[in-house]
């Protein structure tokens, strides 16, 4: 049976626990799950929250693309991305993807995979909002998350 | 064709989206790019860095400026992402 990935795109904080829970326990075939969680840093006391911008509708539809591309390339049994909207405080989730596969290198790849992409693919923006009350700037986008996809080119 | 905007091109040009009537000399993504900045300074000042604009045709990325956009019903621009 084909993996149907699970994209979420919300205001809201996720339950890592829960969200993993519900990855494991959708396929009895599933023996490894790998899981990466990006959460909002403070910057060393400067920041007081970052607000996260994002394309409604096209967010989704190019996570489930990038998800359609982990499935052709790995075999897994399951994906999961929660990706937040809004403004998050430091210290709190701002992304989840969760990989599950029988066994645990497709699980690795198919995570470190979707989060590359994610960084540069899905249509996303960070606004810093510093600690002084102040508003930051954008965040600018890094070179080294362009250069991370290559190593996916085959 | 309704244009779509997002973080600093959205505040640079001072608004969310807009919709046009393309003239018919624009038809691929380069030429609206041109077309656009003519409309006035806040455009100017918002695609300046032509080459650090993203665009995305009905959703999905187009990397290639001559991709032809007459069919589309909607276009967005916006900086490189910062998400995840």
């Amino acid at each position: 049976m084909k993996t149907e990935p699970v994209i979420k795109i919300q205001r809201e904080d996720f339950d890592t626990a829960e969200e993993i829970k519900s990855v494991a326990s959708a396929n009895k075939n599933t023996g490894a799950v790998v899981t990466f969680t990006g959460l909002c840093r403070d910057e060393n006391g400067t920041l007081s929250a970052l607000e996260l911008e994002h394309y409604p509708g096209m967010a989704e539809a190019e996570i489930g693309r990038i998800a359609e591309q982990a499935i052709e390339r790995w075999p897994v049994t399951g994906l999961k991305v929660v990706h937040r909207y809004g403004k998050v405080a430091p210290g709190e989730n701002i992304v989840l993807v969760v990989a599950a596969s029988a066994h645990r290198q497709a699980a690795f790849d198919a995570a470190s995979f979707l989060m590359d992409f994610l960084k540069s693919r899905a249509p996303f923006w960070k606004r810093e909002h510093l600690a002084d009350g102040s508003t930051g700037e954008w965040v600018d986008a890094k070179e080294s998350d362009e250069q991370s996809l290559e190593q996916w080119k085959t | 064709m309704k244009l779509v905007y997002f973080a600093w091109i959205r505040e640079r040009i001072g608004r969310e989206y807009e919709t046009v009537e393309l003239p018919p000399e624009v038809t691929t993504v380069s030429e609206l790019l041109t077309w656009l900045k003519s409309r006035g300074d806040e455009y100017m000042l918002a695609l300046e860095k032509d080459d650090i604009v993203r665009v995305a045709v009905d959703h999905q990325h187009v990397a290639d400026r001559n991709t032809a956009i007459g069919k589309a019903s909607e276009v967005a621009l916006f900086p490189p992402m910062t998400g995840g």
